[in-house]
């Protein structure tokens, strides 16, 4: 069977939708979904999103697995929190939009470019570190992750904030020297070993 | 009559003694009304005020003028028996309708006099209604159809006591119930399918001992009335037992609709394309052979079964079935889950439009979607199967808006093609008429009732074929007083609601035979005594009361004169409006005792700028919102004399000729509104009032009057802040035309 002949007949069928039950966080959830569309209707940044949850909840189970997992949809999630509150069905919406989104990225799917997931693995690597945030280390290099000219200009648009922030002594000019991250750093990197060990286990990856 | 004595009693209370020269009205009771009995009281509703009528009701007095407050206050403290009662209304309608003002005295005085004198000129022309005499006794419950509504019903009348023949086409009862697997659930938590235990219901009849089984039977022949009916009970080899009962329950329920209808869904190209009902016929074969469903096609195992919904139904197009079933997305979800429970892993999908879960059936749908049952909102367009047996279904998706959504390798695919009522003759519908439509099974349908009625010989229907009169309002009560429809014939309906409605219609009945054995009427004017009677002798058999009466109540006799059937009758008077040479009365309801009324009031000459409006008021909606309008506190204007009568269809066209003649300037008629969303208490009694007014061109025409003498407005009984406005618009209309020419003749 060729792929679009294969892709023509698992449409609609649920090897997807079971896939994602068994992968991502609260993926059991989706297939509570009913359709009213309230999530969507409630999102800040609904009309930004190619697909809103609703949608991406539509096509899981209409087994659409790349266009759901390549999308950038997901990662349009601010955790505001409306949709939870709002769904009359109590599902988890906010969570399992991270959680989908974290799946796409584990499996290498989730669009490389993303801002969105670019930020998230800086800050993920800038955390796990130190077992601290190292703040000065993590805007500066935000600001330059496409190159330097960039960078400066990315800086410059935001001086007027990073000066009132040094005013306020709510950013430490020489975080870069002086950061110190937690006690037990060995500790904190074992401890996240594990856990990673466990949800890849769990999740079937391969490390 | 020769020994008509009036007692008028004028009230002072709530506010009358202070609004009202009382004493002065009392003289127009004596002087004008010729009442023998003339008394006011301070309180006339308390005991010593009851007393003092009930005193001289004692001694003589047969006809009561009580002018006091509304017809629909204090029914009990003035419910004299065995005596005419009139009440004159002047509390609501004239001093809490007018301003209590100085200036405003005057025309309030002559308001309430007109009324005194319209009170005393009823009181002359009306007796108290005795009970019709030909009221039959039976109580005996007669139900036909013996599926679940039709076993519940027969069930729960006789646990109320009362004996009940139940008639089944078929040889077992049960019907459409006894052919599921498994039924809806109806008990918490409404998360799975429940045995319908329809054995134990048959038994329960089968054994009751105020319950006689007919099966294998119909009925072919009813005559009669409520507490009189006359029934023939021919069985299939053509026996007919002959039975009087006193009510009939008709649960007659329905047929699937004809899946082969819908061959773009691959009905009858497929043997894996079934319906609901070939669906249950599987499952209960499977579970009888303790087997797993199989591929009708080839015996396969059954990997993906695709549900559509709204098959046949919700169509616009006009070529299906217009409404929604109701029960079909609880009963698709049913029956994925049989597959679930076969086996979890079989893909399940419903294709829905809208999905309606009546009753606890949101759990239900939760509960499937648990198990996972997939839901996608989508427009079926077709279902192929390829020869191996595995199908495609295409369909629009709704949520993803493509339009070429497919599934494929479908092993099973079930349409929920919903119930057509089965109504028997669509007595609309001339027998011989050609263009029937062929969709629609009730117009070629088989008589359910076999009535010997004039108007025909099942029901009439309401709505898609369904055999009711109004949804909402008086459910069960069909346009055949004593006759209840009930379960799926009546609206789509699933097993709980038809439940539910049975037992409903089976007290309707039981209502109807008590009512009837007393003589009187049930519904809507419950404990009414009074009943129409025709002087034969001007009787033109014209047949309009026949063919106008909305309930079918007057038949024919072998002189081709109307025969009222009282028991029949819902009294609405439909009938005395229409007769053109005014012979049909009520004992204390005739075109007399309204027209006395209206001929009774004092007309002020042309120049005196106080013009008259007659306005009739429907006594269900239009009197009452008049009641509140005067309860709030609204005013309209001081030229209004209000009559009210039992219907818009009652009223005969003589009142409006006769007001306009003797000088009133207007006529208003206030009525429930008809046509598709009417609300009439009659059915049809405004809508036929409407028909005749469209009429009334012509009278104006011959008597040279303004087309705006006359206006006919609908008004529903919450249009409280909107009735005074009504007849302000309309005084003013009269005050831009000008007085009538008609005064003083
Ligand atoms: S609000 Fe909840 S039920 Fe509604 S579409 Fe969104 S996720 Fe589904
Ligand atoms: S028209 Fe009304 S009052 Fe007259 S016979 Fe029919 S139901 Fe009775
Ligand atoms: S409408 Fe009047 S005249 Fe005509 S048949 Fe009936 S009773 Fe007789």
């Amino acid at each position: 069977m060729g792929d679009i002949n294969r892709a023509m007949a698992e449409q609609y069928r649920n090897d997807f939708l079971k896939e994602v039950e068994a992968n991502v966080e609260e993926g059991q959830w989706v297939k509570m979904c009913m359709q009213c569309g309230v999530c969507s209707g409630s999102c800040p940044l609904g009309p930004a999103w190619e697909h809103p949850p609703q949608e991406i909840f539509m096509m899981i189970r209409a087994g659409r697995r790349d266009e759901v997992l390549k999308s950038e949809s997901m990662w349009m999630c601010t955790s505001c929190y409306n949709c939870i509150v709002r769904c009359p069905r109590e599902l988890p919406i906010t969570h399992i939009m991270h959680g989908l989104a974290n799946y796409a990225h584990r499996l290498g799917l989730a669009p490389k470019m993303n801002p969105t997931r670019r930020f998230a693995k800086k800050f993920w690597n800038n955390l796990a570190k130190s077992g601290r945030v190292n703040e000065i280390e993590l805007s500066v290099g935000l600001y330059f992750m496409d190159g330097f000219k960039t960078g400066i200009a990315r800086a410059w648009a935001m001086k007027d904030i990073g000066i009132g922030m040094l005013k306020a002594k709510r950013l430490n000019p020489f975080g870069f020297l002086t950061h110190k991250g937690c006690k037990d750093k060995k500790g904190i990197h074992k401890m996240l070993k594990k856990a990673r060990e466990i949800e890849d286990r769990r999740k079937g990856f391969t490390a | 009559m020769a020994d008509m004595k009036i007692g008028a009693y004028v009230c002072q209370g709530c506010g009358l003694g202070e609004r009202l020269d009382t004493k002065a009205l009392a003289l127009v009771a004596q002087k004008e009304g010729k009442a023998h009995v003339v008394r006011e009281h301070e309180f006339l509703c308390n005991g010593q005020g009851v007393a003092m009528i009930q005193k001289d009701i004692d001694e003589g007095v047969n006809r009561v003028v009580i002018a006091a407050c509304s017809r629909r206050a204090k029914t009990e403290a003035f419910g004299f028996e065995g005596v005419a009662i009139s009440r004159v209304n002047l509390r609501e309608q004239v001093i809490w309708a007018q301003p209590a003002t100085d200036e405003a005295r005057e025309l309030t005085q002559e308001m309430a006099a007109d009324y005194v004198r319209m009170g005393c000129a009823e009181a002359k022309k009306i007796v108290a209604p005795t009970p019709n005499a030909e009221h039959g006794t039976d109580k005996r419950v007669l139900v036909v159809g013996g599926g679940i509504s039709g076993m519940t019903a027969a069930l729960e009348a006789a646990r109320a006591g009362y004996d009940v023949l139940l008639v089944e086409k078929t040889g077992v009862l049960g019907g459409y119930m006894a052919k599921l697997h498994k039924r809806v659930p109806h008990q918490e938590p409404f998360a799975d399918p429940q045995a319908t235990d329809i054995e134990g219901l048959v038994a329960s009849v089968s054994q009751d001992p105020h319950i006689t089984v007919y099966l294998n039977s119909t009925t072919t022949r009813t005559s009669g009335a409520p507490g009189r009916f006359s029934v023939d009970i021919t069985t299939e080899s053509g026996q007919t037992a002959t039975e009087n009962v006193g009510a009939i329950v008709m649960a007659s329920g329905f047929t699937p609709y004809d899946a082969t209808k819908l061959p773009e869904l691959g009905y009858g190209k497929s043997r894996n394309v079934v319906d609901q009902a070939g669906l249950e016929d599987l499952a209960r074969a499977a579970a009888a052979q303790g087997e797993p469903m199989r591929r009708p096609s080839d015996g396969k195992e059954i990997k993906s079964v695709v549900f559509v919904q709204c098959a046949g139904q919700r169509d616009a197009t006009g070529t299906h079935l217009k409404y929604c079933s109701g029960h079909c997305c609880n009963t698709s979800m049913k029956q994925a889950m049989y597959f679930k429970e076969q086996n979890p892993s079989i893909d399940t999908a419903i294709i829905y439009t809208d999905l309606r879960t009546p009753g606890n059936g949101e759990d239900f749908y939760r509960s499937a979607q648990r198990k996972g049952v997939i839901f996608t909102k989508g427009t079926v367009a077709s279902v192929d199967e390829d020869g191996s047996g595995s199908a495609t279904v295409r369909f629009h998706d709704l949520i993803l808006d493509d339009k070429t959504a497919t599934m494929q390798g479908v092993d099973l695919v079930v349409l929920a093609t919903g119930l057509v009522p089965n109504s028997g003759v669509n007595i609309d519908i001339p027998p011989d008429a050609a263009d029937v439509d062929p969709a629609k099974a009730s117009e070629h349908a088989v008589s359910v009732l076999n009535l010997t009625y004039r108007q025909g010989p099942d029901l009439p229907q309401l709505k898609y074929g369904f055999t009711d009169s109004h949804f909402i309002c008086f459910p069960y009560e069909t346009r055949r007083t004593g006759i209840y429809a009930t379960g799926p014939v009546r609206r789509p309906m699933d097993i709980t609601q038809a439940v539910e409605d049975a037992t409903g219609a089976a007290l309707k009945a039981i209502q109807a035979v008590e009512n009837a054995s007393l003589g009187r009427a049930a519904h809507p004017r419950s404990g009414d005594l009074s009943f129409p009677t025709f002087r034969r002798e001007g009787c033109t058999q014209c047949k309009r009361c026949t063919v106008e009466c909305p309930f079918g109540a007057i038949d024919e006799d072998e002189q081709r004169y109307p025969q009222f059937n009282e028991s029949r009758c819902r009294r609405c008077g439909t009938c005395m409006g229409a007769c053109p040479v005014r012979v049909i009365s009520f004992e204390n309801y005739s075109v007399d005792s309204v027209g006395s009324q209206i001929k009774a009031i004092d007309v002020p000459d042309e120049f005196s700028e106080k013009p008259r409006i007659l306005l009739l008021a429907c006594e269900n909606d239009a009197y009452p919102a008049l009641d509140m309008a005067g309860v709030a506190g609204h005013t309209s204007s001081a030229f209004i004399r209000t009559v009210p009568v039992r219907c818009l269809g009652s009223v005969n066209m003589i009142w409006i000729t006769d007001a306009l003649n003797s000088g009133y300037d207007g006529v208003m008629l206030m009525g429930c509104r008809h046509g598709d969303e009417y609300q009439c208490h009659f059915v049809k009694g405004s809508e036929l009032a409407s028909y005749r007014m469209s009429k009334i061109d012509d009278t104006l025409k011959n008597l040279n009057l303004e087309k705006d003498r006359v206006r006919a407005l609908e008004v529903a009984i919450a249009d409280i802040g909107k009735v005074p406005a009504l007849i302000n618009d309309y005084a003013a209309k009269i005050k831009e035309i000008g007085m009538s020419p008609f005064k003083g003749f």
